[in-house]
Parts: C-alpha cells; sequence; structure tokens
C-alpha cells in the first residue's frame, strides 16, 4: 500500500475530479445509449418495421377454386361444390386431448383420422392450420360452429371442394385431385401446399392440365396478437379461378359407354374420324373421383388394387391387348398395296402347314374358298396366313403403322403405353433374332408380337373409316380442323369399306353387332378375339375350352373396331374387353355405344333392361360391391376374393399374358400350334 | 449547479419560505418523467387508467411526497442509522435465504401479511449509505491502507452474495457498483479500480462456467446471438429491438403501438416500458427520456460535489449513481447491449419496489441539497 499522507482537503479535491471522471463517464454511456437507439430506430428502422409487420400481419392463403373441366357442349365433367371443414390452428390450440375428444364426438371421427390428425399436428407448424374434417354436412358443421368457445384453436372454414358428376365414367379420363405431399412441398416452398384445402391434380386431366386448373390462391390479411387472436381482418385478396379446360369429349356418351360398358373389364373409345375429336374414352370399371379426391380409406384402396378388373387403371392408354382381327382390314389395304387383286382366292381347309407348325382357322373344318371380302367378312385366318407367308409381315408392317398402331399420340396424360407393330428390323433390335415366316403367320391376324392400346384401334378404325390421317385430340382448343387424306388408293379403302360393311351387314362374325331399329344407319367394323394363353396340341385333340371352364385371368379378350354410318363414316369406335368370356361381347357393345349419337333414346332403351339385369347403374353397383367388400373383410381371412395385385402389378399383368401368348422363335415353339381362335 | 442553487433559493415574497426552498428543478424533472410514465402506462394498457397508469400515478406521488418528507430530514440522522440500518438489512437478507431453502426454491420477499419487502431493494441505498459512513469515519491518512478496502469489500460481498443466491443477478450487479462507486469516490487508488476490473475480465468465463444458474447461462448465451432462440429466451430481445427500431425516428404514434398492445413485447409494462414507450414516441421520445434521466443524475452528482463533509459527498455521489445503474442496465437490456437481469426502469416502469428505492434515493439526495443550501444562506 501507498502509504502518501493524505489530508481532508487533499481528500475533498480528490472527490471532485473523481466525481467529474464519474460523471463524464456516466455521459458517456448516456451517448452511446443515444447511439443504439438511433442505430436502431434510424439505421435499422426498414428491417424493423418489415418484422414488426410480419409479427402483426398473418396471411391466410385462400386455395384457389379450381378451374372447371368441361365437355365439347359445356357440361361440366369435374366442378366445385361448396364444401364445410374445419381446421386446427395448433398454436391456439389448448387441452389438445380435450379439443381432439369433443371434436371426435360432434364429427363422429373413425380411429383412422385421429391417427392421422395426430400426425399432422405434430408435423405442422405454429400457425399451419391442420385439417381435421372436410366435407361436412351442415348439421355436423355447426355442430362445431356454435360449440366454439370451449374449442381454442378449432377454425370452421367454407371452402371448395372437387366434384365429378359422372363419378366413375370419367375417372380415368379426369383422375382426381389430392393433397400435396410433403415431398412436394418440399420442392416448392409454396406455403399454398400446405394449405387445408387446397388440392392439386395426381392423375389423369387434372394432373396433366394443372397449370391451367390450378388459378391463383388469395390471401387474406389479419392483424393477430401474440397468441394468435384476431384483432381486425386487414384486406382480402380474393383468389383468381383456374382455367376452363374444355375436352372433345361428349358427356353424354361417354356416360352411356361407361354405363353399357357394364360390368365388363373394358375400354370404349369413340372418335370423330373426320377431326380425331376424341368423343368417349372409357376405362371401366373405375373408381370414383370424387371419393378419391376427398382421401380414401385403407379398404376401399385395398378393394381397388386387389379387383381383377383393374378398376385403377386407364386400360384406354395402359391395357396393351394383341388385336386379334381386328387388324384384318388393315392388313387387307396392305395386300391391295402389295399388287394383290382383293378378287384373287385362298382355299381355307381351316389348317395350314408352314414349316414345322400347323396353323389353324377358328372354324374347324374351314371356310372353303375365300377371297378378300369374305375373309374379312369371315374373320378367315388362313387367308391372312397365306398372304403373310407369301408377302412377309414386312410389307404389312408400314401400313400398320401408317393407320397408327405403335404411335405414342401427343394427349395430357402421363402415362401411354404405345404397343408394338413388328417387323424383322424390330426382331432382330429387340431379340437378334431372325424373323421367321411363323412369325409373320402370327402377326397376321393380330396376335403373336403385335400389341396396341384401345385409343390406337380407335385411330386405326378412325383411319379406315374416312382415309384421314386422323390424331386423336381431347382439348378442344382450337378449332375443327379435317385431318389431310392419307396416301391410300381411294380404290383399294372402298374395297376395304364393303369388307367392313360385310362384317356386319353381309352374314358376317359382327351380324349380332349391327344397328338395332336405325332405319337408314349402319354400321361398317370388324370384330376380334385375342387369345391370353397357348392352346395346347393335346387340348386341342380333347376339344378347346370353353372360356366358361378357364379361370377369369386366362380367358380371350374380346374385341370390335368399327365405324358409322357405314356409308359416309364420321365416327370410329373401339371396344376392348378384358377376358369377356364371350366371343361376341364386344361387338354389340360398340354398336350401342355408336348408335347413341344417332338416337340417344333408343339406345337408353337398350340399356336400361341390361342394366337391371346387372344389378343397377354404375353407382349402385360400386355400392354393392362395396358393402360385400366390407363384409368379406370383416369375414375370417379366407373369405379374401380375388387375387392381390397393385396397379402396377396389374399392368403388368396385361402386358404378360400377352407375351405369354406369344411364339417364341423356337421352332420347337412353333410346332405347339400357336394359333388363333378368331371367330 | 449554480443555476439550481439560485433559482430555487430565490425566494419569491409570497411563497411560504418552505415550500419555496424545495428543489423545484428536481421536482419537475421528475415530474416530467412521471406523467411520460403515465402516458405510456396508459397506451400499454390499450388507452386506459387501469389497470396500470392510475396507480402507477398514485404510487408516484405517495413516494413523491415520501421524497420530500425524507428531504426535512438532517443528514446526521442517516449518518447515524447507516451502520445499523445496513445491518439490519443484511439479516433479512439471511432471513430470505433461509425462508427459501425452507420452502424449497427461490426467494426474493418477506411475505409480512400486509405488505412483502424485497430487502434486496432496500440494500441498493443501504450499501451506499454504510460504505459512506463507513470512508466517513476512517481518518483521511488511513484511505491509501489495507484497512481501508477489506471491509468495505466485505460490506459489499455479503449482501451481494446473498442476493445473488437468491438467484438476483441483476440486483446483486447493482449492490456491487453501487459499493464499488462509494470506494472509487473515497479516493482508493486507481490502479486498485483498473486491476479489480482486470481481474475480473479473467474471472468472467470461471463465473459464467460455475457460479450462474443454468438460466442464467442461457440468457447470456441467448444475449451474444438473440437469434439463435427467437421464441425462447431470446424472444425478449428480439422484440424489444424490433419495437425500438420499427419506431423509427418518430415513433408510430400515441396508442398505436403494435409490438406492445398486440402482445409480441413481453414486460411492455415492467422492464421493457422503454420500448413499449420507443415504439409509439420513437427516437425523440428515447432521447428525451434518456436525457430526463442523465440530468436527473448531473443533479445528484453535483448535489455531492456541492456538499461540504465526506459523509454527505459520497453519499450523493453513491445515490446518484445507482440510479444511474438502474437506468443504464435497463436501457442496455432493452437495446440488446446486455442480457435480460430483470432491472425495471425506474420512475417510468410500472411497480412499486424499484419507485420506492429511487424515490428514497432522491428523497435523500434532497436532503443534501437542502443542507448545501442552508449552508450557504447562512
Amino acid at each position: 500500500m501507498n502509504t502518501r499522507i493524505v489530508t481532508e482537503a487533499q481528500q475533498a479535491f480528490s472527490f471532485s475530479r473523481r466525481a467529474m471522471v464519474l460523471g463524464g463517464a456516466q455521459a458517456a454511456v448516456g451517448l452511446v445509449l443515444a447511439g443504439r437507439m438511433t442505430w436502431l430506430s434510424v439505421a435499422e428502422n426498414e428491417r424493423y418495421n418489415l418484422l414488426a409487420e410480419s409479427n402483426r400481419v398473418n396471411l391466410t392463403m385462400i386455395p384457389p377454386r379450381r378451374g372447371w373441366i368441361v365437355d365439347r357442349h359445356g357440361a361440366p365433367i369435374a366442378n366445385n361444390r361448396t364444401d364445410f371443414r374445419i381446421d386446427i390452428i395448433p398454436d391456439r390450440l389448448e387441452d389438445e386431448d380435450r379439443v381432439l375428444g369433443l371434436l371426435r364426438n360432434l364429427l363422429a371421427l373413425t380411429a383412422e383420422d385421429m391417427a392421422r390428425i395426430a400426425t399432422d399436428l405434430k408435423r405442422a407448424g405454429n400457425f399451419q392450420p391442420v385439417q381435421i374434417a372436410e366435407n361436412l354436412d351442415w348439421e355436423r358443421f355447426a355442430a362445431v360452429s356454435v360449440r366454439l368457445p370451449e374449442l381454442p384453436g378449432v377454425q370452421p372454414t367454407r371452402g371448395f371442394s372437387r366434384n365429378y358428376p359422372a363419378g366413375a365414367a370419367v375417372a380415368h379420363l379426369t383422375g382426381y385431385v389430392g393433397a400435396a405431399t410433403a415431398e412436394q412441398f418440399k420442392e416448392t416452398r409454396d406455403p399454398l401446399m400446405v394449405t387445408p384445402g387446397f388440392k392439386l391434380g395426381k392423375d389423369g386431366l387434372e394432373k396433366a392440365l394443372e397449370p391451367r386448373l390450378r388459378g391463383q390462391a388469395g390471401a387474406k390479411r389479419v392483424e393477430v396478437t401474440a397468441r394468435g387472436q384476431i384483432v381486425r381482418e386487414l384486406e382480402t385478396r380474393p383468389d383468381r379461378q383456374g382455367g376452363t379446360a374444355r375436352l372433345t369429349i361428349d358427356l353424354g356418351l361417354q356416360e352411356y359407354a361407361a354405363r353399357r360398358l357394364g360390368p365388363n373389364s373394358g375400354s370404349a373409345v369413340v372418335m370423330d374420324a373426320v377431326t380425331g375429336d376424341v368423343l368417349a374414352m372409357v376405362s371401366m370399371p373405375a373408381y370414383d373421383p370424387g371419393s378419391f379426391s376427398d382421401g380414401i380409406g385403407r379398404l376401399e384402396w385395398k378393394m381397388l388394387s386387389d379387383d381383377d378388373h383393374i378398376p385403377l387403371m386407364n386400360k384406354t392408354l395402359q391395357g396393351l391387348y394383341p388385336p386379334g382381327s381386328t387388324v384384318k382390314p388393315m392388313h387387307a389395304l396392305a395386300i391391295l398395296k402389295a399388287g394383290i387383286s382383293p378378287m384373287q382366292t385362298v382355299h381355307c381347309s381351316g389348317v395350314l402347314q408352314v414349316g414345322t407348325g400347323r396353323f389353324h382357322c377358328h372354324k374347324r373344318g374351314g371356310h372353303g374358298a375365300m377371297n378378300m371380302v369374305s375373309a374379312v367378312a369371315q374373320s378367315c385366318d388362313i387367308y391372312f396366313y397365306q398372304m403373310a407367308r407369301e408377302l412377309g409381315y414386312d410389307r404389312f408392317a408400314p401400313t400398320v403403322r401408317q393407320l397408327g398402331l405403335g404411335v405414342e399420340y401427343d394427349l395430357p396424360f402421363q402415362s401411354q403405353r404405345y404397343g408394338t407393330v413388328p417387323d424383322s428390323a424390330w426382331k432382330l433390335r429387340k431379340y437378334d433374332k431372325r424373323w421367321t415366316v411363323a412369325d409373320s403367320v402370327n402377326a397376321s391376324i393380330g396376335q403373336g408380337d403385335v400389341l396396341a392400346n384401345p385409343l390406337q384401334l380407335a385411330v386405326m378404325a378412325a383411319r379406315l373409316a374416312q382415309g384421314r390421317e386422323v390424331v386423336p385430340r381431347l382439348m378442344l382448343d382450337r378449332p375443327h380442323a379435317p385431318a389431310r387424306r392419307m396416301d391410300i388408293d381411294p380404290e383399294h379403302l372402298a374395297i376395304v369399306h364393303r369388307s367392313m360393311w360385310a362384317v356386319v351387314n353381309g352374314g358376317g362374325t359382327g351380324g349380332r353387332s349391327r344397328f338395332y331399329n336405325l332405319p337408314g344407319i349402319e354400321l361398317a367394323g370388324k370384330t376380334g378375339t385375342a387369345q391370353v394363353r397357348r392352346i395346347t396340341t393335346a387340348e386341342r385333340r380333347t376339344g378347346v375350352l370353353g372360356d366358361g371352364a378357364l379361370p377369369f385371368r386366362l380367358r380371350d379378350h374380346s374385341l370390335f373396331v368399327g365405324y358409322a354410318p357405314a356409308a359416309q363414316p364420321r365416327y370410329a369406335v373401339s371396344v376392348v374387353l378384358e377376358h369377356s368370356g364371350h366371343i361376341y361381347t364386344a361387338a354389340p357393345i360398340a354398336s350401342d355405344i355408336l348408335s347413341w349419337l344417332f338416337d340417344r333414346d333408343k339406345a337408353m332403351a337398350r340399356l336400361e333392361p341390361l342394366e337391371k339385369e346387372w344389378g343397377g347403374d354404375i353407382r349402385t353397383r360400386m355400392a354393392t360391391q362395396w358393402t360385400a367388400f366390407q363384409a368379406a373383410q370383416a369375414a375370417p381371412v379366407t373369405s379374401v376374393p380375388a387375387t392381390p395385385a397393385d396397379v402396377e402389378g396389374a399392368t403388368t399383368n396385361v402386358v404378360d399374358s400377352a407375351v405369354a401368348n406369344q411364339p417364341e422363335p423356337d421352332p420347337a415353339v412353333a410346332q405347339s400350334n400357336v394359333t388363333d381362335r378368331t371367330e | 449547479m449554480k443555476r439550481i442553487h439560485q433559482t430555487t433559493s430565490a425566494g419569491l415574497g409570497f411563497v411560504p419560505a418552505p415550500l419555496a426552498s424545495l428543489p423545484w428543478r428536481v421536482i419537475f424533472l421528475l415530474l416530467a418523467i412521471g406523467g411520460f410514465s403515465w402516458v405510456v402506462l396508459f397506451s400499454a394498457a390499450g388507452g386506459d387508467v387501469d389497470p396500470w397508469a392510475s396507480r402507477q400515478a398514485m404510487a408516484f406521488g405517495v413516494f413523491l411526497i415520501a421524497a420530500i418528507l425524507i428531504s426535512r430530514i438532517r443528514l446526521s440522522f442517516f449518518q447515524r442509522v447507516a451502520l445499523p440500518a445496513y445491518a439490519a438489512i443484511v439479516v433479512l437478507l439471511v432471513l430470505v435465504e433461509l425462508l427459501g431453502a425452507v420452502k424449497g426454491g427461490s426467494q426474493r420477499w418477506l411475505d409480512l401479511g400486509v405488505i412483502r419487502i424485497q430487502p434486496s431493494e432496500f440494500m441498493k441505498p443501504a450499501i451506499v449509505l454504510a460504505l459512506a459512513r463507513f470512508y466517513e469515519m476512517l481518518p483521511a491518512g488511513e484511505i491509501r491502507r489495507f484497512g481501508a478496502i477489506w471491509p468495505a469489500a466485505m460490506m459489499i460481498a455479503v449482501p451481494a452474495g446473498l442476493v445473488m443466491l437468491q438467484p438476483d443477478l441483476g440486483t446483486g450487479m447493482m449492490i456491487t457498483a453501487g459499493g464499488l462507486t462509494v470506494m472509487f469516490l473515497a479516493g482508493l487508488p486507481i490502479r486498485l479500480f483498473v486491476g479489480g476490473a482486470l481481474a475480473i475480465a479473467m474471472m468472467i468465463p470461471i463465473a459464467f462456467n460455475f457460479l450462474l444458474h443454468e438460466y442464467q447461462r442461457n440468457r447470456v448465451l441467448i444475449f451474444l446471438d438473440p437469434e439463435s432462440d427467437p421464441l425462447g429466451t431470446g424472444y425478449h430481445i428480439s422484440q424489444s429491438k424490433i419495437a425500438i427500431g420499427s419506431g423509427g425516428m418518430f415513433g408510430k404514434g400515441f396508442l398505436n403501438g403494435t409490438q406492445s398492445h398486440l402482445d409480441y413485447l413481453p414486460e411492455g409494462h415492467t422492464d421493457f416500458v422503454f420500448a413499449t414507450m420507443a415504439e409509439e414516441w420513437g427516437l425523440v421520445g428515447g432521447i428525451l427520456l434518456i436525457a430526463a434521466f442523465i440530468l436527473l443524475v448531473r443533479w445528484g452528482v453535483n448535489v455531492g460535489v456541492r456538499a461540504d463533509n465526506r459523509f454527505a459527498k459520497l453519499v450523493a455521489g453513491g445515490l446518484a449513481t445507482t440510479i444511474f445503474f438502474y437506468v443504464a442496465i435497463n436501457l442496455m437490456m432493452v437495446m440488446g447491449l446486455a442480457p435480460v437481469v430483470g432491472i425495471p426502469l425506474p420512475l417510468v416502469s410500472y411497480g412499486g419496489s424499484a419507485q420506492m428505492t429511487v424515490m428514497g434515493c432522491i428523497g435523500i439526495l434532497m436532503a443534501v441539497d437542502r443542507e448545501n443550501r442552508e449552508r450557504v444562506r447562512f
């Protein structure tokens, strides 16, 4: 310690000095504080203003009303209906268990719902609303609304939900909508994705036309307290509804075709042979797109995915089938182009020896002498075997492609399977094997490697009908324009037309599809059967099994392509029935569908007794099936029907069965009599 | 200092002498601050005198009168009671500590049925008075000896330690700072303070890791990086800065603050009242308020400078600085320059305790001032 003696006077002086130091230090701190405040409120004012605003203002998005999908006449295929919804704002939720319990009672929520809500609540941010229930009727909505004071955080909302008036009839056309997935949100970071009530297209046109249909979200700016209580609404920017998508589809025809397909697993496509407008594109059975859009239950999903009629697949574009005898008029065109006279005859004895293989006609005893027209009309296989053996399929394939097979069309759908038009180059490329005469013979009747989807078959029918290079189109956004004529000799086309007329009206295989009670209008077409299994020599010896004796998935497909009126072709049709179990089923259905375009009342009159027989219209039958499925699920496991297969598996299934039908290039296999049983 | 002296003592013939002798300048300053507080609290309650503004005004009036009454007490009385009062408060602090230990959990007040008293609050002026008394009694020649240091250090350490155990870091720091100020003013060698500051700087990491409570550590961490926890403990600082920053130059206008009215600003009527004020009155309001406090503190220090005895000098300087610490720590906290320590803004924040302490300090300062003037007059 310093031992300097300090006097009182010195001490008083020292105090004054130190007091000055202290005062100076205090003033300095004061200046620092003033400076700091200036920094915050002047230099950083803009930033903090923004922060204060984002505190104060809560932006709630209003999901945009989705654009309508309408048919060619403006009838709604997909529109929106008012919908009552209940959401929860997690941040404002108090006493979660009590509130959820009360909601569960008021809204009759299932255990499955509760589990979903619990997961959503865990995932959601503080102010991100979580949907509790949607599509509520007014009573349940009101029941919650009046008890809001005891339900903190619960928010009743009026919104819109997607509505498909035609239900399952348009399911594969429109697809469906659904809430965005977590991945979609992560990808876009668009807050709209997690706004309750917002749905985007998940499949079909809803997905493909998403940008056009979505519209622009509205926003509601509200002033909120820190606890989330709304003080007042600041402003509301209304949503902008999405654009309307007008289709070439005729909804009436679409519905009729769907109903007329009945309980079959199949598809029907109707096209305008002049413009290429797709008037109907139906794949049945189908799911209810409305119920899909509301979110589908596990059990309902299981029913749909287990169904061997594959209601989850759009068969018109994704189903690939051996076209069978429906290719014969087209092949006739190729034969004419190769310079063969239509009058040249081939003798059909019922069987043709090609190398070591024997190829059978569907008619056991043979047709006798056949020229081109009678061969098409009677669907004689031997005629086409013989021609293919002489000419080689390489001379058929260009015409087949010209008529639209093997082509992928520019349609607003996510996935199309476009099949195969085989020829020697294709085989070499694909299997590194030489094309054989047996291959040509098989392909000549639309079997073997030939695969097409129902839309392509309709295009084929339309191109045959008018000789125009029609391209299917679904969007009615350009004016109608007749397609340009193809490079086909009109005389050749006339011969083919005559043969197709004879199929239906000239004692051919399609006699049962003649227009019923439509004076002056005739249908022309071609029947076909696609075999999905190999018929062995042994089976042929004991008698080919009838379809009734076979399990569903081994039964033959039944096909029909045609156009009407026969005299002045306008509309083309293709109908494909999977495993229909009856050789002639497709033709009358196609006939009725086309007849609707000429006389609706008569067409409906034919449908009514049939629907009675099937157990009601589509909706009724689906409800019955659902009830039965639920009952079966509740019963012991052994009663589970059908082979389980999900959509993907089911799709592969069809192709597999077609491939199974394809003869291997091995002569030993050719010997095992791979043939067609075309009628 | 001359001006205050002259105006306050310029006797207007018709005003009764006791009234005329009041330090009107200071009283007006206090009324200005208190009035502004009333306005801010009125707004903080959403434009209502209840629940805060009316009670605050009442408390302000009561404590102002109390301060004026205290100013009539002769300084010799404070000289006499300084040490016993200090001792009594230390005992109360121990009692609080024991009670807290018995009840389990921390406690800061004693419940006397009628009122709750917070002994740590009384300790703020008491430590100043006691140390001033100690250095007054210390012969002038002893001041640079070790004997001038250790008793004072003990006198600070005991109550500060007890308060920090409660745990109340803010008040503990203020007691220490008040005591150190008196030691500084008493004339202890400067190098002690420089050395002490260095020692503390070195101690900080140790204290941070071993002495602070978890929540105190968090507050310090979050103070250093408030954005790390915008919705947790850093929320206070973040929202306070938003309120001040969004106020801008002239503020959003009376009753127009959103941060305070929509409850984003926590404690907007108590510890963070300055942010509530700044949001509506902007930089202008803030600078005026800071200026008012600087004037008040400068007056207090000057009262000490003018005093003729050592006790009065040290008491005035120490108490003025205690008020300064209140203001400085609070403002640093609300502007994000210090961790959240729970020190209110005296006379402006709603609440009795701090107001009572500060008004007590001002009362004693006025007493010193009064004796200064009497000395001049006679």
